[in-house]
This record gives C-alpha cells, structure tokens and sequence, in this order.
C-alpha cells in the first residue's frame, strides 16, 4: 500500500457537503413530486382547450336553460352520459344561426357524415369504471363533478378527478346526495337542504363501507 | 492437463477452506479466473450464456440507477387528451355504453348450426353467448363461436379483390365474370362448376335449384372436409331413404357409444352435451343417472365420461356392433367376440340395453362405415328406441342436387370439361385428399375464382380472388343438427369488400350480386307463403328477435327397416398391423380456424396441447419405437408419407391406433396459423377418408417441442379431483372428508358483512372437459395469447385452466376439472402482497387491482391452486405491436387490459356482477340470479358451473351445495374457498357372473 495522498484536503467538504446536501435534496426532490402530482399542470383542472366548436354551456344551459339530458341523453341510463350527435345540433341550429361562422363545422358534420372530433375535458383513466347512471339516481348533482357549467363560456374540468377526490365523497357519502333534482346546475344536496341524508342513504340500501372497495370502481 | 471435473473440484475444495474476508477474495478470484469459467462452460453447456454475458457490479449498480430513475421519470407525465367522437346521426335503439344483443347463427365448418347472441358494444361485436331460445345451443356456444369476434377483427383477412396477386378492383372482377357469363349462358351452363362446403342454408338450397333449372349443364359439387357422408347413407341403406338420426340423452338411461364422441364431434353436441349431464346430475342420492357404455378407438371425451370403456381399434368397431346385435338377437350369428375383455363388455352392455329397452341408445361414430350405421340401426329398432331415444329426420346438408364431391369434380376437370371454376367459402387446395391433384388440375381451369375469408392456399393458385363476408357481416339462413332455421343477421357493415354466398349464386346466375336480405327473404317468403304481407313481416321480425325460425324442426320420418337391410351388414375382420385416425380438430375444426391466437392457444380437451398437432400413439408403441415426446417419427400410409412429431397417450389409449388431427401444416393461414403443425390431409387418401389401415411408422431424427399446458395428470396420492361411485353416493358415502365441519384455522377471522356472497360450484361430473370455459373467459375478459414460446415456458394467461386428472384405482380413469380462481375467503395471496393489490371486497371476492400491482409474483408464489398469471412480457401489445396481441377492437371496454409486470386472475366477471349491480341499486332491489352469470358459466355446454349468491337461499347454488357430493379443493389448507366442487359419479355396473355367462 503506497502512503500517496489520494484525496485533496478540499474533498472533505465536498463530501460533507455531498452527505449533509442529500437529506434536504431527498425532501424537496419529494415534496417536488408530491406537488407535481397534485397541480393542475398534472390534473388539467381548470384548463380550457381548444374544440372544433366553442360551445357555450353558460349560453346554452346558463342562458337558455336546455336540460343536460337534451345532449348528454344517457346519463340516467348507462355509465357514459353521452354525447349529442350532430343531429341534436342542427334540430335548433338548422334553424337558429344558420350563418354563423362558427357553426360551419357542425354544418359540415351534418352534411358530410363525418362526426365532430371533441377534445375529451372530463377524462378518467382507462382503468376506472365511473358510472354516470348510479350517480344519478343517488342524488348527485351534476355540479358536484363538474361545477357550474350554466357558468362556464368554455368547458374546463372543474375538480381534480383524481382518486383522493373521488374517494373524498365515497368515504362521507351524505352531505353529497339526495339532490332533488341533480340537473339543476345550482342543484344541493339533501343534507344542505336540511334534510336527513343518513335516512336517504339506508333506504335505498348499501353498506357504507363497500364503496371504498376496489372493486366498485376498478375491474 | 486436469479435466474441467477436477478444476472444479480444486476450487470447491479451496472454497470450502477459505473463511471470512478470505472467502470473498476467493469468491472474486474464482471468478475473473478463465480457466474455472472454461471448465464450468464445458459441463454445464446449457448455462453456458451466464458465462459469456457476464454483467459485472459497476454494470449492475447503473441497470439499477437507471431503472429506479426511469421508473420515476414514468410518473412524470400527463394522460393524453382524449378524443370525444358522436355519431352524427344516432342509431335507433343504441344507447351509449349499454351493449346490444343480437340473435343470430354460427355454424362449426360449414353446415349444422347453433343459435348466438352476439353483444355489440358501440357496434362493435366483442362476445358471444348462446342463444337459450335455440335447440342446438340452450344457452352454450362452442370454442369457434368464442373466437368469432377475433376472427371478425383478423387484421389478417383478405381485404380487397386481387387477380393473381395484384389488387384489382371489384368491377374488374364483374367486368370479368361478365365476360365468362356470356360463354357459359350460351351454352346453357356448360362448363361452369360451383364449388362450396356443405350446406344446410335454405337460401342456398333454393338457389342452387335455380342455377340448375336456368343452366342445366351447370355443375354443383360440396366440399367437406369433415362431413357426415356415412351417416346418411347408412340410414339410406338400412331404411331406404337418406336420413339423420338425432338423439334424446334426457330419456336415455343406458347408452352405448361404438366410437360415436356426441359430445363433441357430432352435430347438436352442445344440446347432446347438456341432455346427457342433465341425465346424470345427481345432486341427491335417490336421483337415477345413466350409464354410459364406450367403445372408442382413439381418445375422445365420450370415452373420459364413460362409465364402461373400452379401446379397440376402429375396424373393430363394426364386430363390436355385430357381436352386440348377436347377444341382442337382432341378427343370427354364431360367432363370438375372441377378446375376452371385449365379451365382457359387450355382455354388460347387451344385458343393460335388453333390460332398458325403449330407454336406451345405441350409437356410432360419423366417421364409422355405413355397415356399422345400418347395425346399429337395426339395434335399436330391435331395442324399441326409435320415436323414444331417437328419431330420424331428412338430412339436414342437403347434398342430393350437388354433383358429387371434389373427387367428381377433379374427374371432371381432368377431362377438361370445366372452363369457370367458382370455388366459394373452401379452401380445396389445403384440404384436397392426398391421392386428388386438385391442385394442378386447377392450374389448367381457364377462369378459377375463389371467395374466401382469407388469402388462403387455394386464393393463392386462384386466378382471381374475392374477399368473403363475415358470418357477422352478411346475411344468410342456416339450420342445425334437428333442422331448426336460423336466419343470419348482420351485426356489423362489411369491413371490407366482397360479396355473401347467397350473393355469389345470384351473381353466377344473373350478373348481379343483388342485395343479401332481399334474397333470404324471398325465400322465406316462399316458404312460409303467407296470406298477408303483414304477416310474413310478423314471422320474419319474429324470427329475426329469436334467433329461430318457430316451428321449423324437422320433422320426424317414420320408417320401418328396409326388408333386405341385413343384405349391407359386412362381415369385416379387424385390419392388421396400425391404423391411422384422422379427426378433427378441437381448435381449428379442418383448418380453417387456423388464424385465431384464441383458438390455437386453448389446450387441446386430454392431450392439453397447444399451437399444433401431434401424432398421438399408445405409451406401448412409444416404447416399440422408442421415442419421447415431441420425436419426429415418419408415417407412411397408401404410398404417401408425413413426418410428424409424437404425443404419447395414456395406458388406456388403444395400443394400435395412431391419431392425427387435420387442420395444420397450413402454408398460407397468416401470421399466427402458417406453419403451425403438420398437415394430416397429406396422408388422407378419398377412399378412406377417416381411416388408414397398414400405417407404417418408424422413427427418424428430428425433435420438435410440443407446447402442452397440462405436463402431469397424476394426482400423486392427494384427492384434487374427486370421483365417487354411484353405489357409494346411494348408500349415503360424503365427497368431503370433513364432514362438514369447518377445520381449524391459525388465520384470524374475518369479517365479512356484505350485501351478497358470491360462490361458484363446479359439477365434475358434468364438466365433459371440452375447454368452451377458458376460451369464452379469454374473450370476456381481454385475456391475451402469449405464442408458443411461452407457453412453453409456461406463461399461458387463462384464467381458468381444465385439468384432465387420472383417478380410479389403476389410473385409468379420466376427471376433467376446471380451475379458477377460488376466491378464498382466506387468501393467502393477500397475506404476502406488499403493495395490497390483492385485496377481499365485502362480497367475497379476491380483487386484483392492476394499478397497484408492482409484478412481485409472490402472490402467484403462495397460492396453492396456481391460477394466478403474470404478464411476463407485453402481451396485449400496450407498447408495441405484437401480432398475437388482440384488435382493440375485440377488446371488452368494461375490462382493463392489463400490461407487462402486472399480475392478473379470475374475478368472477366482476364487470358482470358490477353492471347488475348498478342496476339493482338504481331500480331500488336485489340482485337477481339471472342478471350474474360468468362467462364460463354461461358457455358451458353441460351447466357444469353455476355461480350464485350464497346469501340468498333459494339460489341454486344452494341446492348444489348441499349435495353428498360436494368437496372442497384443498379444504386441508384452510383457505375456504368460494368455488367449491361436486365429485364426479362412476356408474359402473355391478359385475355378476350371471350376466356374464348368459
């Protein structure tokens, strides 16, 4: 073994530094990504897109006071709520604005048979199963998910959708059903109403604690 | 020079003297150290890879590095936006995310049908199930109509007309056939043959008529592979009349099968299927159960349900039959059977059937001669059966107006009297008998065209080439094996060009392909005749909404034995030396499934084989021969010669025969069918289509790895599956050896406070082992193929496996039992997961949550029943495109299509049980048994799986459960699983001495 210095003096604090740095780096680099997961950047809460037809739901829901179930025709029946064919368009709009520029792509739509291309601003995962039906006859209001949309120029998703959210309602049910009538956009819930949420909720049945259980969304 | 035994040694010896540090160094020398590594390479060759790619530390801490950091920077990343795409006209009826169901037909080959209920997602048809409104199906499907939607979606089908080779557009081809229509007009159909498989479609027959009065020179001629030629003619021969006969298992209490597999070869075997389970359920020990004599030359499924079995070489079928009419005095004939083993049997039998008369059957096998038909005719004639246990209706193919088969047709065309050759839905030039040159002859045809489904061998040596239809595209009629129409209904627009047989008829005879519905309507039309047009819309919605036209079961013939029937009884002696079975193939039928990865992938019922055949031989002849399996052996029969690879059977399998399916050996399939196997149609002469006698075989080099799933089907002493014989039960005897009781646990007791309790129970002694289940949970559940490689590995994806088990005292005895996940009230894979992605739900099921799984395998590692499975490698073609990996199309969008390092297994449907679920919730009450039926369950053909809420009593699940018979799998373990099972039943008679002498 040679007595060769193999260190200069200048890499103990290199080192130290090294040792001591790594802790807080550790920390932030996770409290970076704890953050990054949760932010909208990740989420695309609040975020508009761009859509071949920037439909209103302030004008048309807002303004007008079209029901939710004129377009979105399944939302009492199956797990996708729908949405309107181009023909549902055109029964006010072959009719209303017939000029508009903003309107030739669903004119188009409608004459060439190709379907409107929508970017999707309410998006699940693949892996989870929502079912808009059961939502429904639960007494959910639309607005719990999606906000106010009869105040909403453009379309934006209004909560986070991730799991802790959803999970947020699965845990307390109560204070989030029973809604009168869930298509009302300013739709409350029973138990804001002053009603008895917990008598709702057993009358019609399930054990609370099956609906934190995997399996009621994931398959 | 030591030898690399001794340097190995020198170092062990060194190892084991070092300690400590020393020890590590040694370690590292031994390593860096050429001379060890030569050594270690020289007597361990097959890990001689370890050795040459070696990874050293400094290699490994980076792999980890950057594995830990690429994992991370994975998380990094937004779901992409997504698409929201209307219709811009909505279908009438459809609602989003509800699926459809449409009543329609499939037929296996070509002729006899089963009713379907094809489920069409957003238009998309992704499952089938049968349809219980019909009489062929009650409810089951078979393997072929469980592929059907991944055939539908072959990226690999013929897409677009093409004249040799090159793509043409369709008007060429009717600019063509125009040109070839004027030649033929002229000359009143002159030289123009049609050629299709056979057919019982209505449509076609009515069609045909007209082709043949409009063109009397036309010729028709059928081609089937697997047909039932001998069947007919033998009622021809022993009633005078060409005929079918179809049987009644529910009111048979005794039946003898003379190499006669009904329930899977024949026509109807999936409503034979359940009448026989039906006939011996036996939940309580006062129920009667059936026996089931069997006589089979090679290995089949009505010969692992027998109760009596016997191994005989095919040719001696027809003694066995005359020997049996002989104790039965239906013919005189002083000979007796010179086998005492067969005596004993056939005395058995002949006293069960004399004492069961007009409640008994007696039936042989399609592929047997006509000789041994018209014997075993005039057996139950003589028995009383007919009108009871069988009846005879018209057949149901009607071949009487073709103009023979493809040996009338090569005649035909060597004499150069065919000029346009239309050959449609069949693919000759694979499937021609050995000793028929189609293929050369065709070369010679002036104007060949060929339709089919794919770009197949004769598309190939075709002039022109059509995409065919569909069965899901186009619309047709069909009949099944008791005669009862269907009509064909689309469920999907054609994806590609093309035309529909009915169209291709219209097409010959006037130029025009015309529309499909309108053609099958004209026949309905004219045969219903109705009064009003209101009705026969009535009829035809009517019929459209079933799947069945009402009333349109054959009827029966009443036919008394022809008078000279004894005149076509032969007397003919058992060949000598080997025979040669030729059968069909329980995953490609006679090849022309031979592109679905589905379908090559399902274990094949006893052998458990997978992608490809194999010539399966007696474990007695094995050793004569002296080869293993998966050893090239050379098959030499009627001058023509195959190499195959050999699959030794079990001691019961008869020692002479040889066995080899037809189907493979295909050489323009597609990707996944071509080369797969050896094809049998290279040693199938036209003479005798089924059976080769003085087969040589000898063994020559070559090896190929056969892909079995099943490796062992001994039970080494622990009871998987249970049998228990009918004396036993009826005495009062238990399958379970707990009497009951709940043994002891060291695991915690769980709560369990859910609104339902879901369970499955599984008949063994209904379960035939025909594998519908695997292959129907495959396309419900997005479960894809792996490929032989690894399934050779043992990599297979199927949730539910169907072991065939050896049992009774000789292990000669076979028990089918298929196994799914137990869902284990204790499972004891959540115990070791460390991520918690197996996990119990309060209704009792073991959920796999695919977003937690991290790939640790540990699970898979402790569950005592292996029915878990890992996606090694990236099946379903996530990442990259794999070419077994399914179409999305086909894939369930209520199931998660699981990606690579992610542990998967059975859930019972949750997505079944979640949609009834939700729909129960939503009209306020409980779930109904009806509304959850796994798709195992819901395929099988004999209800040998039933599935149910355990919560609630009047299920009947319950009513199996509480039978003597029922067991649990492992009940030792503690486990407490929620599939649980009911032992098998042997019925065996019980030998007297006065039987035997009588």
């Amino acid at each position: 073994m040679s007595s060769r210095q193999l260190f200069r003096p200048r890499a103990n604090t290199v080192s130290r530094i090294v040792v001591y740095g790594s802790v807080p780096l550790c920390l932030v680099a996770a409290a970076w990504s704890i953050a990054l997961a949760r932010s909208s950047w990740r989420t695309q809460q609040d975020r508009f897109v761009q859509q071949p037809v920037p439909f209103s739901h302030e004008h048309h829901v807002g303004g007008l006071g079209i029901d939710c179930r004129y377009c979105h025709t399944s939302v009492e029946t199956s797990a996708f709520a729908g949405m309107p064919p181009t023909q549902t368009c055109m029964t006010c709009h072959s009719q209303l604005w017939r000029q508009a520029d903003m309107l030739e792509p669903v004119r188009r739509s409608a004459r060439t048979g190709q379907p409107l291309r929508w970017t999707r601003v309410n998006d699940l995962p693949d892996f989870v199963y929502f079912n808009h039906s059961v939502h429904i006859h639960r007494g959910v209001p639309c607005s719990t998910c999606h906000g106010r949309v009869d105040r909403m120029p453009l379309m934006r998703q209004a909560r986070s959708l991730a799991m802790q959210w959803c999970l947020g309602c699965h845990e307390h049910p109560s204070p989030h059903i029973g809604a009168a009538n869930p298509f009302d956009p300013a739709a409350r819930p029973a138990m804001a109403l002053g009603k008895h949420p917990r008598a709702v909720l057993d009358s019609r049945g399930d054990p609370l604690p099956r609906l934190l259980e995997c399996s009621i969304c994931h398959r | 020079m030591p030898t690399p035994v001794e340097i190995i040694q020198a170092w062990r010896e060194r190892l084991a003297r070092a300690e400590g540090a020393a020890y590590c160094d040694a370690l590292q020398e031994a390593a860096g150290d050429r001379v060890l590594c030569g050594a270690l390479q020289e007597v361990m060759p097959e890990l001689a890879h370890v050795w040459q790619r070696r990874i050293d530390r400094r290699r490994l801490l980076q792999l980890l590095g950057a594995s830990l950091a690429m994992s991370g920077a994975a998380g990094c990343s937004r779901a992409p936006r997504e698409k929201l795409v209307p219709y811009t006209a909505m279908p009438e009826g459809l609602v989003p995310g509800i699926p459809q169901t449409w009543a329609t037909a499939l037929s296996r080959g070509g002729s006899y049908a089963h009713g379907v209920l094809v489920k069409t997602h957003m238009g998309r048809p992704i499952k089938v199930e049968g349809n219980p409104r019909h009489p062929a199906s009650r409810g089951a499907s078979d393997a072929f109509s469980q592929a059907a939607p991944l055939e539908l979606f072959d990226p690999e089908r013929s897409r677009a007309c093409t004249r040799r080779g090159a793509i043409v557009s369709s008007s060429a081809v009717l600019r063509a056939l125009a040109a070839v229509r004027d030649r033929w007009s002229a000359r009143a159909g002159r030289g123009l043959a049609v050629l299709t498989g056979s057919t019982s479609s209505p449509t076609l027959q009515r069609q045909v008529h007209a082709l043949k009065s409009q063109l009397p020179e036309a010729r028709w001629y059928v081609h089937e592979p697997i047909d039932r030629s001998s069947v007919i003619e033998g009622a021809a021969l022993a009633f005078g009349r060409p005929a079918e006969p179809i049987y009644d298992f529910t009111r048979a209490r005794v039946v003898v099968a003379l190499d006669a597999d009904f329930l899977d070869a024949m026509p109807g075997h999936l409503s034979y299927a359940r009448a026989f389970a039906d006939a011996r359920r036996a939940l309580d020990r006062h129920d009667s159960v059936n026996r089931l004599y069997a006589a089979q030359s090679t290995a089949t499924l009505v010969g692992a349900r027998a109760d009596h079995r016997l191994s005989v070489k095919a040719t001696q079928v027809n003694g066995l039959a005359r020997r049996l009419a002989v104790l039965l005095g239906v013919i005189d004939d002083g000979t007796s059977s010179h086998d005492q083993e067969h005596e004993r049997w056939l005395r058995l039998a002949a006293a069960d059937l004399q004492a069961h008369q007009g409640e008994a059957l007696v039936l042989c096998g399609d592929h047997q001669p006509a000789a041994v038909h018209v014997l075993v005719h005039a057996i139950n004639e003589k028995l009383g059966n007919f009108g009871r246990t069988i009846r005879l209706i018209d057949p149901v193919a009607d071949a009487s107006r073709s103009n023979g088969d493809l040996r009338a047709l090569c005649a035909r065309m060597a004499g150069g009297a065919v000029d346009a050759l239309f050959m449609l839905d069949v693919n000759p030039v694979y499937s021609a008998q050995a000793d028929l040159p189609f293929a050369e002859l065709l070369s010679r045809v002036p104007f060949a065209l060929h339709s089919g489904l794919y770009q197949d061998e004769t598309a190939g040596a075709s002039e022109w080439h059509v995409p065919a239809q569909h069965a899901f595209e186009t619309w047709s009629d069909v009949r099944a094996f008791d005669g009862s129409a269907s009509i064909v209904q689309p469920v999907i627009a054609p994806l590609y060009p093309g035309w529909s047989l009915p169209q291709w008829l219209a097409l010959i005879m006037k130029g025009e392909p015309g529309d499909a519905m309108g053609i099958v309507r004209g026949t309905w039309r004219a045969l219903w005749a109705p009064a009003r047009d209101r009705d026969f819309e009535r009829r035809w919605h009517e019929s459209l909404a079933s799947g069945v036209v009402d009333k349109s079961q054959s009827a029966s013939l009443t036919t008394a034995l022809d008078r000279n029937w004894q005149a076509h009884v032969q007397r003919s002696v058992p060949s000598e030396g080997l025979e040669l079975r030729f059968t069909a193939d329980a995953s490609v039928w006679d090849g022309r499934y031979a592109n679905s990865a589905w379908l090559q992938e399902l274990p094949r019922p006893l052998t458990s084989l997978t992608w490809g055949n194999a010539l399966l031989i007696s474990s007695a002849l094995a050793r004569e021969l002296r080869v293993v399996n998966g050893d090239h052996v050379s098959v030499e029969h009627a001058g023509h010669e195959l190499t195959a690879p050999v699959w030794i059977m079990p001691t019961d399998y008869p020692r002479h025969t040889l066995t080899l399916a037809l189907g493979y050996g295909r050489t323009r399939a597609g990707e996944i069918g071509t080369d797969v196997g050896v094809s049998a149609y290279r040693l199938r002469t036209s003479a005798a289509p089924w059976l080769g006698t003085n087969v040589k075989v000898r063994a020559v080099e070559g090896h190929s790895a056969l892909a079995a799933v099943q490796l062992h089907h001994e039970m080494h002493g622990r009871d998987l599956a249970r049998q228990m014989t009918l004396d036993g039960f009826t005495a009062g005897a238990r399958a379970s050896h707990s009497e009951g009781n709940r043994l002891p646990s060291l695991y915690p007791e769980i709560d369990r406070h859910g609104r339902y309790a879901w369970g499955m129970t599984i008949d063994l002694n209904a379960c035939i082992g025909c594998g519908v289940c695997t292959i129907a949970c495959q396309a419900e559940n997005n479960i894809p193929a792996v490929g032989k490689a690894q399934v050779l590995l043992g990599r297979e994806m199927h949730w539910i496996r169907v072991d065939s088990n050896r049992v009774g005292d000789r292990g000669e005895e076979t028990v089918f039992q298929p196994v799914p996940c137990m869902q284990c009230e204790r499972a004891p894979c959540e115990y070791v997961c460390p991520v918690e992605a197996s996990v119990h739900d309060s209704e009792g099921l073991n959920v796999q949550v695919y977003n937690r799984c991290i790939g640790t395998r540990d699970c898979s590692q402790n569950c005592p029943y292996k029915v878990r499975r890992f996606n090694w490698l990236d099946y379903n073609g996530y990442e990259r495109e794999q070419p077994l990996a399914a179409p999305a199309a086909v894939m369930n969008p209520d199931v998660t299509v699981r990606s690579r390092g992610v542990m998967e297994k059975c859930t019972y449907c949750v997505q079944r049980i979640s949609r009834a679920r939700i729909q129960s919730k939503i009209e306020e009450r409980t779930i109904r048994e009806e509304e959850v039926i796994p798709a195992c369950a819901a395929a099988c053909p004999s209800h040998a799986i039933v599935f149910g809420d355990l919560l609630q009593s009047d299920q009947e699940i319950h009513r199996w459960r509480g039978s003597a018979r029922h067991y649990v799998l492992l009940e030792e373990l503690g486990t407490r699983p929620r599939t649980t099972y009911l032992a098998a039943l042997r019925n065996s008679k019980p030998l007297d001495d006065e039987t035997l002498k009588s």
